[in-house]
């Protein structure tokens, strides 16, 4: 038990700086950088009408202090942390006045359903397809599998939406290519709610789920492979154990260790992927949101979005950290 | 190093078909040099031709012939990303090295960076350089800015190769003969750490020439330097699916496909050449 606090501890630890660092990180590039944000929004207001000079003194002064650019250095960094610590990030300028947190309160389930469903599918196939793979080296199908994963993997996100929105929106025209659900339900628990939102999550996950699955599958079949040549799978086989369970209980679950650790590594790349896919399918989600508040030059809204996708990125990493040690006992000892 | 070429070539199918792809592609950014056209120029030839035998990869809403246009926007994206694996390549290298060797607090210290870097999601990060730095957002300075966010996975298979050369014996021998760190690091350590190093220059290459895809197609980075990315993003301006100019998006697509697959072949058919268990399963006929 000593031993899994410790560890505990340590992952908590890294947490915190990983927030530490991804948050100094937001400020930096938003306070050091010779571009500032209030004279931007000033002169976009200003270049279209005439206004009063004091009225845009005063529109200066409101915005600095909405962007927290009042007083010192230290002042604001102090304010940037207090902001971010109560959840706080200012009324967002292009939906004004509904504040950034509503917005991103509203997407944050989005995201979340989408990138966990997918995530979780495309772990769970690419490590058994893969184990399988490299148990069955001689399987005709598994060895395609294997060449169609080293094709797909390496392309980008973007590339593999567009291709799915072309070949389903356009060329057969089966599935629903935007949106997160049909415009005329309102939300609730209801089917045909709830169909309407699985019909509309397909191509987005679909394609997630096409790029994520090449690198488990090729990472889990060539772990796979090193472990079957290993004395104690040989010395299982010689004894005559069931090759099924050889495969689940001596080989697959040694080799997903590192594969956990893996997951927890790729979360934020995992991530990446998710905002532009959600863009391509127009999903409302945290991607779109943040894209969106790019176009309309929503400073407020860029920085909660970018703050709470670092934050929410390190809590599932430090959540899979923490339950790690379920898999791999060493951990408890050591 | 050419024994190790012949060897890749005779032995292994993903090298030679990686070699092809990016051979391809390599080939055809070098055409741009002899471009007729200036990459900028808009309206030099007939908006909105399907291929054909004067413009065989058809030309753009924009009066651009596509087939020269890529070859310039394949220069351009290769290039971007070569510049950002170099970048990175000696910030993974420096404290890969640094960490393996010293070990100890300076490991521990590295390493949790190096970790924060892995974890943090850098879209938004670099979403948010664009916001605020907008039309003083270079090529340059996206290169300078990836490169600073894109080294750590590599630095912490760097420190992972590092750490067993310091238990090696020549490392004592240097260290009694006198040698600084410095000279330790760089004369004794780079050489075995070189082979990863080139494999990991492909991987890095895709990464980041798939975030500048990303990037410019969403509008996010100098729009009127012609790159792959920039290519769609013009295409996707003037609606060219819905429009029926398939052949405005399809070939960026093609060779961006063709490059990502070939540097990655390669980086994969490297990585396995460096590790003597899977090669000798392959010269010697084994394996499957």
């Amino acid at each position: 038990m000593h031993g899994y606090l410790a560890y505990c501890l340590k992952r908590i630890g890294q947490f915190l700086l990983v927030v530490f660092i991804g948050v100094n990180l937001a400020y930096v590039i938003t306070h050091a950088t010779p571009i500032d944000p209030v004279e931007q929004s000033v002169s976009a207001v200003t270049s279209f009408s005439s206004t009063a000079p004091d009225a845009i003194a005063q529109m200066r002064e409101s915005l600095q202090e909405l962007y927290g650019l009042k007083g010192s250095r230290w002042d604001q960094y102090v304010t940037f942390w207090r902001r971010i610590l109560v959840g706080d990030f200012g009324p967002s300028l292009s939906a004004f006045p509904t504040p950034v947190s509503a917005l991103i309160a509203r997407a944050l389930p989005w995201t979340a359903g989408l990138l966990i469903t997918s995530t979780l599918i495309t772990w769970a196939l690419g490590n058994l397809l893969g184990g399988l793979a490299g148990y069955y080296r001689k399987n005709r199908s598994l060895k395609l599998m294997g060449v169609l994963a080293m094709g797909i993997h390496p392309v980008p996100y973007y590339i593999v939406a567009l291709a799915l929105l072309v070949a389903f929106g356009f060329i057969w025209p089966i599935l629903p290519i935007g949106g997160g659900s049909a415009m005329n339900l309102p939300q609730g628990w209801n089917w045909a709610f709830v169909s309407s939102v699985i019909k509309h999550s397909i191509l987005p996950s679909l394609s997630l789920i096409l790029l994520g699955l090449g690198s488990w599958f090729l990472g889990m079949r060539s772990l796979v492979s090193n472990i079957v040549t290993e004395d104690y799978v040989v010395y299982a086989e010689v004894a005559g154990v069931d090759s099924r369970r050889i495969l689940t209980s001596y080989v697959m679950r040694n080799a997903l260790v590192p594969q956990v650790t893996g997951l927890a590594m790729s979360l934020g790349a995992i991530f990446n992927g998710a905002v532009i896919t959600e863009k391509v399918f127009g999903y409302p989600g945290l991607g779109s949101l943040l894209i969106d508040a790019v176009y309309a030059g929503d400073y407020s809204l860029v920085l909660g979005v970018t703050t709470v996708s670092i934050l929410g990125v390190s809590i599932c990493v430090l959540v899979i950290d923490l339950l790690y040690p379920i898999l791999d006992p060493r951990v408890q000892v050591a | 190093m050419l024994a190790i070429l012949r060897d890749l070539l005779r032995y292994n199918i993903e090298f030679r078909i990686g070699l092809l792809l990016v051979g391809t592609v390599l080939g055809m950014a070098m055409l741009s040099f002899v471009s007729p056209y200036s990459p900028i120029d808009v309206y030099v030839a007939p908006p909105d031709v399907p291929p054909s035998e004067a413009y065989w990869f058809g030309t753009s809403s924009r009066g651009q012939d596509v087939f020269w246009q890529l070859t310039f926007a394949l220069r351009n994206t290769l290039a971007f990303g070569f510049v950002v694996a170099i970048l990175s390549r000696i910030l993974s290298l420096l404290i890969g090295l640094v960490a393996g060797y010293k070990g100890g607090w300076v490991d521990r210290v590295l390493m949790s960076i190096n970790d924060t870097f892995i974890i943090i999601p850098l879209f938004p990060i670099l979403i948010l350089f664009y916001f605020v730095l907008r039309d003083s957002m270079s090529w340059v300075l996206l290169a300078v800015i990836m490169a600073c966010l894109g080294w750590a996975y590599d630095a912490r298979l760097i420190r992972s190769v590092a750490m067993g050369l310091k238990t090696r014996e020549f490392t004592q021998t240097s260290l009694f003969s006198g040698m600084t760190t410095r000279e330790i690091l760089t004369r004794e350590h780079l050489p075995y750490v070189m082979p990863i190093v080139f494999s990991t220059t492909m991987n890095n290459m895709n990464w980041s020439i798939g975030l500048e895809v990303t990037l410019s197609v969403l509008g996010f980075t100098d729009i009127n330097t012609p790159t792959i990315g920039g290519m769609i993003y013009w295409a996707n301006q003037h609606t060219a699916i819905v429009a029926g100019i398939w052949w405005w998006i399809a070939f960026p697509v093609i060779f961006i496909v063709m490059a990502f697959v070939g540097l990655y072949l390669l980086a994969v058919s490297m990585n396995e050449y460096i590790d003597p268990r899977s090669r000798l399963a392959r010269v010697g006929g084994g394996g499957s």
